[in-house]
């Protein structure tokens, strides 16, 4: 094995991994003058990275097995790096008010640190790896939810994720370590081999599952979700809920495709069940949210109902549309986030109620955020119908009718709550609406971003049929 | 690039430029030249498919184009007309147009307004020219959503309450529909989501009860289909006076449209089989709207209600399956839409003078705007089906062909269905009679001014278009005509 067989099959992990190290140095050797820069160097830097790794290499394997990596993993890393990167240009406030400005360097290197975290989950071959490439991407991430260190809702927030995501941890390892008892091997490859009906394999399985269900906060694994998500500085809940929550499905869906795939009618009979629970839960409490950042914590747990519609598929249509679909979700979400967080930034203002008359002081931010909230529910002609429509296809062509139904009928559901918050900026009217105002040109240039995606996605045909020339099925 | 898509690109285009006008006066320019290039469009298009027709050309599509889309799925933007979508078409560019100049005076928000009105005729004109699945629900998708907005902020009365009402129902059943359409694709096993193809491998039966009833639950809805027609009658009522007229004469057409291109083409069997059902409903809707349209006193209740007779009778006329009555249903959709429009029309302008619409405060407006006087009294007799104006071709041609299905209980519901002629006579007759005649109930109303020219306008246009239907069917009924013969064959397999 030459060191350029690890490269070609690492390459993005190496690459993010210079990054990481660079701004470890440049934020202890920069002075006053060099913090400021902070934002555009992780930017430029992280950019280079994107395009550097946009393109797939041959499928690979490096130290023995360990890392196992696939073209799909290309695309799957780009959109999590296409979406950091959009977090990145939101996060210019979150150093606001001369509360944060010297932690900087930490917010960019330990964002980017449960990033590598991801990457090492999503292309190991082995459980040791996958365990580390876990905590990797858990633990900063409990750093990052208590950011902000003045603020009592931030420290508990973060205190809670700490805890459940180690007891989930616990789980995931219990799991491990049965399966490694009764396969006597750690290695993906061995393992899905020797997977059989034994009853104490499947409660391995479970066990394992359970900790991933966490991540992806599947009901009812859930619970953690509304209160980080709300605590957490609004930049790390956008981490959170698109870069945290998608990595970990994709990390689910090949999981399931490649290693458990003995265990097809399990799992497909747990998630059909997990999925119209989750779904239906979601949407039942985004209901009654009044904070928007709540609101959007419950209509997160219920789209990734949706996305595990495509993955309960099993087929490489499943695969293709659920990489659309968190494609498209990313933008929308990130769209929504990036309005709170110009509202949230100058006015402190996160209530649904606070949007009311939005529209007559501030129409382009409104604008913005109902083409998010259009797309989050799917309505034609923007990117999350086209999203929503394939799907559902996915689940319809295996046979899942059932369940395409039950999700529809929650589309609905979701649609109501999503108008609410257009009706608040264009119908209510407010005595004291949000004034006027203009948010920073790096922000303005990521809900440039994610509008353009949001419209004209869903009419770029060809980037369905890139995503399903490397996918896989069962 | 086909020329049908025309249709959308324009529309597109008007977007476009409103996104970019400055002023009311630029707005309204990008308007009456987009709409005008529309109706344009639109004779030409009727007059290439006479053309094409007259020279022969059989195939049940014509001016087809596919261009590939979603390759994964089989999804291609697949584009063709046959008659029933050519006479949709010109009849949604005439309102589209004279819409325009009946929201001459829109305000506040006078760009955002059309940006949305636009975006609703995108949808609608691109499911009419469109025959791939995917293409076709995009596009019915597309022009439900801006009703929600256009209600909201620009309508009057309980409007929060009916845009709500209104989304939430025709977004469920749309819903429903991608169900049906998703299963019609996948258990058809056609090759791509063009119609033409799937019509090619059948559906086995089992699988079409399922789907057919779906999809035409999905799609009646929006046609009204009794009773789930509540949304329509707080909708029109609450929205201004443009997109009551787009929704009631366009828009509802799109679920009778939906129906007989996707539900009962596609699914012949199941349609023969299940029709007795759906024609209880909808024979239902039609005695029942006629009926609820007498209790009312606001103006636009009762053609909101009027609205959901008629649109139930194109569906009782769809499920008929005979080549009379489906001609019927298409020339219904054509009349009602004219009608419809007009009422709406009229009704905004009297509402914007008189700032009520409860016929009890108003009276002897006759004399006082005799243009739109006269105007309601035509608009009330076409409704009523008075020969030489369009109601009458087309409900004498559905009742025809209704009666020429000579099942038991067909024979019983059309009879029941004929009803509706006469009890729609009562609450035109007694509208008419209450607030355009009698003694004057607001002396405020004499001071009241009759149409300006931007309304006589739109008016004369869409009376034009009555009595041109109603004087003259036949050019248009046999445009129709050829559409059906595929399909009646299939239904008598």
């Amino acid at each position: 094995m030459s060191y350029f067989t690890i490269f070609s099959t690492m390459r993005s992990e190496v690459s993010l991994l210079t990054i990481i190290l660079f701004l470890l140095v440049y934020d202890l050797i920069a002075g006053k003058k060099g913090e400021s820069y902070f934002q555009p160097v992780a930017i430029l830097l992280f950019t280079l990275h994107t395009i550097f790794n946009l393109f797939p290499a041959e499928a690979g394997e490096a130290f023995g097995g360990m890392v196992q990596y696939h073209p799909v993993m290309t695309i799957i890393k780009t959109i999590l790096n296409v979406g950091t990167l959009i977090i990145f240009l939101q996060s210019k406030y979150i150093f606001d008010g001369n509360r944060m400005k010297h932690q900087r360097g930490e917010y960019y290197f330990l964002t980017l640190s449960t990033l590598l975290g991801m990457y090492l989950m999503i292309s190991s071959g082995h459980f040791l790896l996958f365990f580390i490439g876990l905590e990797m991407a858990s633990i900063p991430l409990g750093t990052l939810v208590a950011f902000n260190k003045k603020s009592k809702m931030s420290a508990e927030a973060g205190a809670k994720f700490i805890l459940l995501s180690a007891f989930s941890s616990g789980i995931l390892l219990f799991g491990i370590s049965y399966l490694y008892g009764v396969t006597g091997s750690l290695y993906f490859s061995d393992v899905s081999v020797l997977l059989s009906n034994n009853p104490l394999q499947i409660m391995a399985f479970l066990f394992f599952l359970s900790g991933l269900f966490f991540k992806v906060s599947f009901v009812p694994f859930h619970l953690w979700t509304a209160d980080v998500y709300e605590g957490a500085p609004t930049n790390v809940t956008s981490y959170l809920s698109v870069v945290s929550k998608s990595s970990a499905a994709f990390v689910l869906m090949i999981l399931l495709f490649k290693l458990f795939g003995n265990y097809l009618y399990e799992w497909q009979t747990l998630l059909f069940w997990i999925i119209i629970v989750t779904i239906t839960v979601g949407n039942l409490f985004a209901l009654r949210q009044q904070n928007v950042k709540r609101f959007l914590a419950f209509s997160s747990i219920s789209q990734a109902g949706y996305i595990a519609l495509g993955i309960i598929s099993g087929s490489t249509l499943g695969m293709t549309t659920v990489i659309y679909y968190i494609f498209v979700y990313l933008f929308s979400n990130l769209a929504a986030f990036g309005v709170i967080t110009a509202i949230e930034s100058r006015t402190r203002k996160i209530n649904i109620s606070d949007y009311k008359g939005l529209y007559h002081t501030n129409p382009k931010l409104s604008f913005v955020m109902m083409l998010a909230m259009f797309s989050l529910a799917g309505i034609a002609p923007f990117a999350g119908f086209m999203s929503k429509f394939f799907i559902f296809s996915a689940a319809a062509q295996q046979g899942y009718y059932l369940l395409v139904i039950i999700a529809v009928v929650n589309t609905i559901v979701s649609l109501y709550y999503y108008l609410m918050v257009v009706k608040a900026m264009f119908i209510d009217q407010n005595d004291h609406p949000v004034p006027a105002l203009r948010t920073d040109a790096w922000n303005r240039a990521s809900l440039v971003i994610c509008t353009a995606a949001i419209i004209f996605v869903g009419l770029l045909g060809f980037l369905l049929d890139v995503i399903e020339k490397q996918s896989f099925g069962m | 690039m086909n020329f049908l898509s025309l249709f959308v690109l324009l529309p597109l285009l008007m977007i476009l430029a409103l996104f970019l006008a400055r002023n009311r006066k630029q707005v309204l320019g990008i308007m009456v030249t987009g709409s005008t290039l529309l109706v344009v469009l639109s004779a030409y298009l009727a007059y290439l498919y006479t053309a094409a027709r007259g020279n022969g050309a059989t195939d049940p599509m014509l001016f087809t184009a596919s261009l590939s889309w979603f390759k994964p799925l089989n999804i291609r933007y697949a584009v063709g007309v046959d008659g029933v979508s050519v006479v949709m078409l010109c009849l949604t560019s005439l309102i589209v147009f004279t819409g325009t100049f009946v929201s001459w005076k829109m305000a506040p928000l006078t760009k955002e307004f059309f940006l949305w009105y636009c975006l609703l005729a995108t949808g609608v004109f691109g499911f009419f020219i469109t025959i791939d699945l995917f293409a076709m629900f995009l596009f019915y998708e597309t022009a439900l959503i801006p009703m929600y907005l256009l209600i909201g902020v620009w309508g009057t009365g309980r409007k929060e309450y009916s845009a709500m009402k209104l989304t939430l129902m025709l977004m469920g059943s749309s819903m429903i529909l991608l169900v049906g359409i998703l299963g019609i694709y996948f258990s058809s096993g056609a090759t791509s989501m063009n119609i033409l193809d799937i019509v090619r491998t059948p559906i086995p039966l089992e699988q079409q009860y399922l789907f057919f009833t779906l999809t035409f639950f999905g799609f009646g809805v929006l046609g009204a289909l009794f009773p789930f027609h509540s949304w329509s009658p707080d909708g029109h009522a609450s929205a201004p006076t443009a997109v009551s007229m787009l929704h009631a004469g366009v828009l509802m057409k799109l679920g009778g449209y939906g129906c007989f291109r996707v539900a009962i083409s596609l699914m012949p069997e199941a349609a023969a089989q299940l029709s007795p059902l759906f024609l209880v409903l909808t024979a239902i809707g039609v005695v029942y709207g006629a009926f609820a349209a007498i209790r009312q006193t606001d103006l636009k209740y009762i053609n909101a209600y009027s609205s959901v007779s008629h649109c139930n009778l194109v569906l009782f006329a769809i499920l008929m399956l005979t080549q009379t009555a489906l001609t019927g249903a298409v020339l219904q959709m054509l009349s009602h839409g004219l009608i419809t429009a007009l009422f709406f029309a009229l009704i905004g302008m009297i509402y914007g003078r008189t700032h009520t619409r409860l016929i009890t405060e108003m009276g002897g407006l006759m004399k006082i705007m005799p243009f739109l006087g006269v105007s309601f009294v035509i608009a009330g007799l076409a409704n009523i089906g008075v020969p030489g104006l369009s109601g009458f071709v087309a409900e004498m041609t559905i009742f025809v062909g209704a009666f020429e299905n000579n099942g038991l209980l067909h024979r019983i519901l059309t009879i029941a269905a004929v009803t509706s002629i006469v009890i729609g006579a009562v609450y035109i007759l007694r509208t008419i009679g209450k607030f355009l005649y009698g003694p004057l109930q607001n002396p405020e109303h004499t001071k009241l001014g009759d149409a300006r020219w931007y309304e006589r306008l739109a008016v004369i246009m869409l009376i034009a278009g009555i009595v041109y239907l109603g004087s003259f069917p036949t050019g248009i009924s046999d445009m129709i005509n050829d559409s059906f013969g595929n399909l009646l064959q299939a239904v008598k397999n």
